[in-house]
């Protein structure tokens, strides 16, 4: 019963209101046709405050309308009455959009434009925008705004933002509605530093741009304005330094997955294996077959390829990783540098192997589309593959240490390469050890490939790319100690990413180089050395 | 003591690895001219304290003074050889590739620079020195055989006359006897004293009975610092020392 | 100094060969049987250049226990310092017709000579760079590398990371020495045609004079009580600080030798191949390098020539022949030396007196009792 009184009542107030709406909408109309029938200065300045009212009047067919008359569609009769031509030729009554049959070409004349009229209705179907249904159209008409930061937008975004319940695009549209009212020559002293402030919130390139654009703002509103200025780009400033973090951090991952099977052969075993790029490189043409082979029988996988990838590049790098230490490494054992030849040796068959089965051009290796796209966080990008990849990262490192530590594997392992005549005289089959440890370095350098593939090429040289660059990494961290590898490679990786700035990529990297260089002459056994006298000979 | 007569003083000397202390404010006189036996369980800390005198580990804290005004611990190795220390480690370490002849030439006393090095010729003296020293360590035999291949004494005889060609003022001897026979470890003795007529020598060892030989005063070291220090027959008598090393 | 059989055989077999080669390719008229023809005597220089940058790597590797995996920097730098001359000499007959500017300073729209440029127009001047600029980078990064006691595969792995840098700062082509396509377009050397039938059967022997000069001072420096004391700091390094010896003064000095003399050979390389460019820097050519070494016999300075010529001989009959298996077969190359041929080719002829004692072999076993060495 109350509900139906407030209704009642509801209408009777609105009724007057709309009233008036409809009056002003009609005045819109008759305004608008005003270019078709005479051209002169006035003509056109009546279109275009017909425009603008059509735009304010908040009348549904007004985007309609204004479409057309930005597109060269809309017709005016001798009485002022508009229609739009249809696609088809046909017309439609502006107003109501009702057909209408028997207008013909020879009936209407097109309603001109000039370069003023042209921006109202640039701003006009701006503004018109901001009462779409559908959020994201609103938001791209919020930020339209902003950027033509147009005063005669002011009523329409006024009328918006009482409307509006998604407050993302209340944010942008209260934004827009202060870059409009800076822009006014009529907007009180506080409404302007209140819009100051707004900006200031916003604190982003664009928000910092326009308030170095403005001009001819009362005293106070300058100095807001140059304070804010400043604050903004104190803001920026801290917002590209965390990019850069992000960037050096995921760098640091991709490292960090590339050195970390090398921290098990090199840095646990000793073992200089030069062929570990290239069983990071197997680990990715792996990720590519299985994406062949989903993508041929079963489809309906194909989105999970790589979850499928990463256990299989697991096995298959881990199992050619046990056969190598079979049938080389183990003969070379106490002989580095003979082993570092032979390694290498066996990275040039695998590569040329790999070129003459697939062939030496990149092979594309897709990227799901839940790892594609990204996000925003504040003023930071946040790359969907790149974050994955620090995930894995993350997960690789945990496992491996899990691995090392807890299984009777791991034990054993680090028993044999503590003392390996101990360990072998208290019945550990140090062979096999021997093998198992470096299958397990290869199995995890052949993961690594999966996530490589997802932002490097897949060709026979991908492994090279990064083998100098792993040997860095955990000769910098300290050989034989997976969290020295970790803060190694992530040390490098943000080092990197925050010079590449300054002095451009391939300079960035020949500092590093060259700090790395210096780094080792001064802590010869890295940021974590071994200690004890095993390490002195 | 009269700090003149000191040849090498151990002043609080700590060194730790990883918390462990294998020296414990160790203090240690070495009178010039004298031979002294050091010895103690395994682990006491007697090879690190050749270490420490010899540059390859520095110590924590203390004072390593040789021939009363050098500080060795600001020195590296080749420096505090220079002065005259030369050392024989606990396993026999010679130059394997080279012979006999060869490795007495390069420990031989001399310029130790390239420059000098890569113009040197070998000289008559040098010649009649190393035939004299083989003579004393009974390589005369295998002076052209590779030290590789040498036996396990004939490489401690080597490593001793490559530290007689040093001439050093005070030879630092490691477990000189490990591996020999009875005859062999006498003559060893006999070399040791025929070499303190000359030089001062410290000599570590566990057995116990070429120490006897030696007949030299003897310190005992455990756990880092001096447990005991006198004559043989004075320390084999330490109920300390029968405790921890010698057993009852 | 009395020189052993291996050592005249060495020195005939190359001043002998390169001399025949020569006199075959100019007295004698193209149609004759007798004939060398000039892409021959191009590859032979080239063969004798890679001789000498294997001699240095011997040098270090053999003899020191440094196994440099970038010693083709040295060699590229030295190639760059003869090149730079070279492109001097070029003057206005490059495409841009400019007497001062190389053509791709022109191109990159330079207007003047970078500093560093200066001087190598005197060929003299080049010659000091050839010597002096792979010296002293040598110097700089040995006494930083020996002085910290750097030593085995960190040692490896710091000599590959620079060679790296330097391949990535010479691709740029800010860095004033062509980027990419390197320095190439030479026209002629000290007034002869490069091209020329007889400039290059000169350089061939000009190279074999080098290599023996360089054979038979490396052949001094190993027999001398200098070699004696660098085989003992590459065995047991801290054995010989106890005896007084300071072993990286003796690293570094044969370092820098043997970095001067792949400098050498680079820049006598340059004018026989007619082009330096940033590949010559890639870690690739330096590790190659150390297996002709390896192929002929580490710690033999007539392995090092050996393996350098037989090696890159069956690389130019592969890649002419059966060029997908070039990379097959150096790999397996790699390999097999390794694992069955320790010694390389000298050592199949099991000489009873070695130039250099072999280096004990170390396994696991002997590596566990090193742990307990006092
Ligand atoms: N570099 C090192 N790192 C860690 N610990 C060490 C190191 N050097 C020596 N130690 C330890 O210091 C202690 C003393 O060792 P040291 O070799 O001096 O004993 P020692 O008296 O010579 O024994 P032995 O009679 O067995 O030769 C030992 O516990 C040893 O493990
Ligand atoms: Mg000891």
């Amino acid at each position: 019963m109350h509900r139906l009184i407030a209704l009642l009542l509801l209408l009777v107030l609105a009724l007057p209101a709309s009233q008036a709406r409809a009056d002003a909408v009609d005045d819109a109309y008759e305004a608008l046709s005003a270019s078709a029938l005479t051209i002169s200065p006035a003509s056109f300045e009546s279109v275009r405050q017909g425009v603008e009212q059509l735009a304010a009047s908040g009348d549904p067919r007004a985007a309609a309308v204004i479409g057309a008359l930005h597109d060269g569609l809309l017709y005016a009769r001798e009485d002022n009455a508009l229609f739009i031509q249809q696609p088809d030729g046909t017309y439609v009554d502006a107003r109501t959009g009702a057909p209408a049959a028997d207008v013909t070409d020879d009936d209407v004349h097109t309603v001109r434009v000039n370069n003023a009229v042209r921006s109202a209705i640039d701003a006009a179907l701006g503004s018109l925008q901001l009462f779409a249904p559908d959020a994201p159209t609103r938001l791209q008409a919020a930020s339209a705004v902003f950027t033509s930061h147009d005063p005669a937008a002011l009523p329409a975004l006024d009328k918006a933002l009482v409307k509006e319940t998604d407050s993302g695009v209340r944010r942008r549209m209260e934004q827009a509605r202060a870059a409009a009212l800076l822009s006014s020559s009529d907007a009180s002293e506080t409404d302007r530093l209140a819009a100051v402030a707004t900006l200031r919130a916003r604190g982003d390139i664009d928000a910092r741009g326009f308030l170095g654009s403005l001009s001819g703002q009362p005293p106070a509103v300058a100095a807001a304005a140059a304070t804010a200025i400043i604050a903004i780009d104190r803001q920026l400033e801290l917002w590209s330094l965390l990019q850069s973090v992000y960037y050096g951090l995921s760098l640091g991952s991709v490292l960090l997955l590339a050195a970390a099977g090398l921290a098990i052969t090199f840095g646990v075993m000793g073992v200089i294996n030069m062929a570990h790029g290239e069983m990071v490189m197997i680990g990715a043409y792996v990720t590519f077959m299985v994406q062949q082979f989903m993508h041929a029988y079963l489809p309906g996988l194909y989105p999970a390829s790589l979850l499928f990838a990463v256990p299989l590049a697991f096995l298959v790098s881990g199992a050619i990783g046990v056969v190598i230490e079979r049938s080389l490494i183990r003969w070379l054992y106490g002989r580095p540098l003979e082993t570092l030849l032979a390694t290498w040796g066996l990275s040039l068959v695998l590569q040329q192997a790999v070129r003459s089965i697939f062939g030496a051009n990149n092979r594309d290796v897709d990227t799901p589309a839940w790892m594609s796209g990204a996000t925003q966080l504040g003023g930071l990008t946040l790359t969907w593959n790149r974050m994955y990849i620090i995930l894995f990262a993350i997960i690789v490192l945990a496992a491996l240490m899990a691995a090392l530590r807890f299984t009777s594997l791991g034990l054993r392992m680090r028993a044999v390469t503590q003392n390996r005549r101990m360990a072998a005289a208290m019945g550990i089959r140090t062979p096999w050890i021997d093998a198992l440890t470096f299958g397990l370095g290869s199995g995890v350098a052949g993961m690594a490939g999966v996530a490589l593939s997802q932002i490097d090429n897949v060709s026979p040289n991908l492994g090279q790319g990064y083998i100098i660059d792993s040997f860095m990494v955990v000769v910098f961290g300290g050989v034989g100690n997976l969290w020295g590898t970790t803060l190694g490679a992530l040390t490098l990786g943000i080092v990197n990413k925050f010079l590449e700035p300054v002095a451009g990529a391939v300079l960035a990297k020949i500092v590093v180089l060259v700090l790395l260089i210096m780094f080792i002459q001064r802590r010869p056994r890295g940021m974590f050395p071994l200690k004890g006298r095993a390490v002195e000979t | 003591m009269n700090v003149g007569d000191t040849l090498l003083y151990l002043d609080g000397v700590t060194v730790t690895f990883d918390g462990f202390r294998a020296l414990n404010a160790l203090s240690l006189y070495l009178e010039k001219g004298e031979m002294r036996a050091v010895i103690g369980p395994n682990g006491a800390g007697k090879t690190t304290m050749m270490d420490v005198i010899t540059g390859k580990t520095r110590p924590d804290t203390g004072r390593v003074v040789f021939d009363a005004h050098t500080d060795l611990t600001r020195m590296d190795e080749p420096a505090i050889a220079a002065l005259g220390i030369g050392r024989k480690f606990q396993k026999p370490t010679v130059f394997e590739p080279h012979t006999v002849w060869d490795n007495l030439l390069l420990a031989l006393a001399g310029d130790r620079r390239p420059t000098f090095s890569l113009w040197a010729r070998e000289t008559p003296a040098e010649r009649e020195r190393i035939e004299e020293i083989l003579v004393t360590t009974r390589l005369t035999e295998a002076r052209q055989r590779r030290a590789g291949d040498l036996s396990h004494g004939q490489k401690q005889w080597l490593e001793i006359g490559m530290l007689l060609a040093q001439e050093p003022q005070l030879l630092l001897v490691d477990e000189p006897v490990a591996g020999m026979t009875d005859a062999e470890t006498e003559q060893t003795a006999e070399l040791l004293r025929e070499i303190n007529r000359t030089r001062s020598v410290v000599v570590v060892e566990h057995d116990m009975a070429f120490v006897r030989a030696l007949d030299v005063k003897v310190t005992v070291l455990h756990e880092g610092a001096v447990l005991s220090e006198g004559s043989i027959d004075h320390v084999s008598e330490d109920p300390r020392v029968i405790e921890v090393y010698l057993g009852r | 100094m009395t020189l052993e059989r291996s050592t005249y055989l060495t020195l005939l077999l190359v001043l002998g060969g390169a001399l025949a080669l020569a006199v075959l390719n100019q007295a004698t008229d193209a149609g004759s049987a007798l004939h060398v023809p000039t892409y021959v005597i191009a590859l032979a220089g080239k063969y004798l250049c890679f001789a000498m940058l294997a001699l240095a790597v011997d040098l270090v590797w053999g003899f020191a226990g440094i196994l440099s995996l970038g010693h083709a920097a040295f060699f590229a730098l030295g190639g760059y310092a003869m090149g730079m001359y070279l492109m001097r000499q070029i003057g206005t007959r490059g495409v841009y017709g400019n007497a001062m500017l190389p053509d791709f300073m022109v191109f990159l729209g330079w207007h003047e000579l970078p500093w560093y440029w200066h001087g190598f127009e005197w060929f003299g001047f080049a010659l000091l760079m050839v010597v002096l600029v792979p010296g002293v980078l040598a110097l700089v990064f040995g006494y930083l590398a020996f002085r910290s006691r750097v030593t085995g595969v960190y040692l490896s792995i710091m000599t590959q990371a620079l060679t790296y840098a330097l391949l990535l700062a010479f691709f740029r082509n800010d860095m004033g020495f062509g980027g990419n396509n390197g320095l190439t377009d030479f026209k002629d050397i000290l007034g002869f045609n490069v091209q020329a039938d007889f400039t290059r059967s000169a350089l061939l022997v000009v190279s074999a004079l080098f290599l023996c000069g360089q054979f038979l001072l490396a052949r001094f420096v190993v027999q001398s009580r200098f070699g004696k004391v660098l085989i003992a700091v590459r065995d047991t390094e801290s054995r010989t600080r106890f005896l007084g010896y300071r072993p990286e003064s003796y690293k570094l000095v044969v370092w820098v030798l043997s970095a001067v003399m792949a400098g050498i050979g680079g820049a006598l390389y340059v004018p026989q191949v007619g082009i330096i460019n940033p590949s010559e820097f890639s870690p690739a050519n330096s590790i190659e390098a150390v297996i002709w070494v390896a192929v002929g016999g580490r710690g033999t300075l007539v392995g090092a020539i050996l393996g350098a010529v037989l090696v890159n001989f069956g690389k130019t009959w592969f890649t002419g022949a059966l060029p997908e298996l070039w990379l097959y077969a150096l790999g397996a190359l790699f390999i097999f030396v390794t694992l069955f041929l320790p010694r390389g080719v000298m050592g199949l002829f099991a000489r009873r007196r070695k130039l250099a004692p072999e280096p004990e072999v170390e396994t696991p076993a002997t590596a566990a009792a090193h742990e307990v060495t006092g």
